[in-house]
């Protein structure tokens, strides 16, 4: 907040704008920050899943139910993270 | 440099349609299209006589029925389940039919891109799991839910109030965010390639490279448009399987009491 502060009384822009920006430099850190962990959840789990689908063709089917009901549920983080963002971004 | 890159501001401008007349806008349109169709087609299908080999419209309709009778209900409520298929069958193809005009030229947006179709649709679900539960376990869907069996005495508590808020509360809004934001986040991402390749082609610059390189984000928004097919499909399936889920899960715990 204080590189926006500092920005402020530099260009002169007034409260307003400085709030817009942090308001959009804050959402873009709030989404890529919610992104990271889901990311990395869902590589893992869709990587199991391809490596239990290898290993057993026939179970294909059920593997693959199953790695989306979890796709469906790591995947939740990241879309709350985008909601905030764009509650906070307006 | 660019042309000034104008993104719509606020975010609303994307998705806030004049209404055709009052309290009825695009979206409520597109979602009473997409309720029609859906009618239509499946009235149609059982019109068709079920002695001769189906064709056409029938073909179309079967193909629905098997796929939610096999990729969502045995894989998830086993044959106990089949009597959910139509409730299952009728949000599916509600949810995919509010979904694909997301891609459709001239009309270009998912109706489950506002927060009101899915938040309905998830409340419904709500109210049935809930009632499913109840019906098969009485009061014991509460009790079993504060109170989890198989869980040491210890934890009972802590377990219990987390699925309590996590079954009661967090279900249906997680079901309605992960639709709702998912189609929201596709419509934005279009959005931003169709205005950005616009600004590019337009843009009066000294090096006409930059107008070419326009052909950029117009690829990728190429890409996503495909990319948005698969989605379309691929959430009406989620939401339709988490639904079968946790419909599922009121309806079983009634025999497994002996934990």
């Amino acid at each position: 907040m204080e590189a926006f502060s500092h920005l402020v009384a530099t260009t002169g822009a007034n409260a307003d704008d400085a709030k817009a920006a942090a308001a959009a430099s804050s959402a873009g850190f709030a989404y890529g920050l919610a992104a990271i962990g889901p990311g990395i959840g869902i590589g893992y789990l869709v990587g199991k899943s391809v490596e239990a689908m290898a290993r057993q063709p026939e179970a294909a089917g059920m593997v693959r139910t199953t790695m989306f009901l979890g796709i469906a549920f790591t995947e939740a983080l990241a879309l709350i993270g985008f909601v905030v963002f764009i509650l906070i971004g307006l | 440099m660019l042309g000034a890159l104008e993104f719509p501001d606020p975010i609303n401008t994307i998705l806030r349609w004049k209404d055709l007349f009052p309290t009825f806008n695009k979206i409520a349109l597109i979602a009473c299209v997409a309720a029609l169709i859906g009618i239509l087609v499946f009235l149609l299908a059982s019109r068709k006589d079920p002695m001769v080999a189906p064709t056409g419209v029938r073909n179309l309709a079967e193909i629905g029925v098997e796929f939610i009778e096999d990729q969502v209900v045995m894989q998830t409520m086993g044959r106990r389940g089949l009597p959910w298929t139509p409730f299952l069958l009728s949000l599916f193809v509600f949810i995919y039919l509010c979904n694909a005009p997301g891609i459709i030229p001239i009309i270009q947006m998912p109706a489950t891109a506002r927060m009101a179709i899915p938040l309905f649709l998830s409340l419904l679900v709500w109210v049935v799991m809930i009632g499913t539960g109840i019906k098969h376990q009485g009061v014991g869907y509460f009790t079993h839910l504060l109170w989890p069996p198989g869980v040491p005495v210890a934890l009972k508590p802590l377990v219990g109030v987390i699925e309590i808020i996590s079954t009661i509360f967090v279900r249906p809004f997680s079901l309605t965010v992960r639709l709702f934001a998912n189609m929201l986040a596709g419509h934005i991402l279009l959005v931003t390639f169709a205005l950005l390749s616009e600004a590019m082609f337009q843009a009066e610059t000294k090096r006409p490279i930059l107008n070419i390189m326009g052909v950029l984000p117009m690829a990728m928004l190429i890409f996503l448009t495909l990319f948005e097919i698969l989605v379309a499909f691929l959430q009406a399936y989620i939401f339709t399987i988490l639904a079968a889920v946790y419909i599922g899960e009121g309806a079983a715990n009634a025999h497994a009491d002996e934990h």
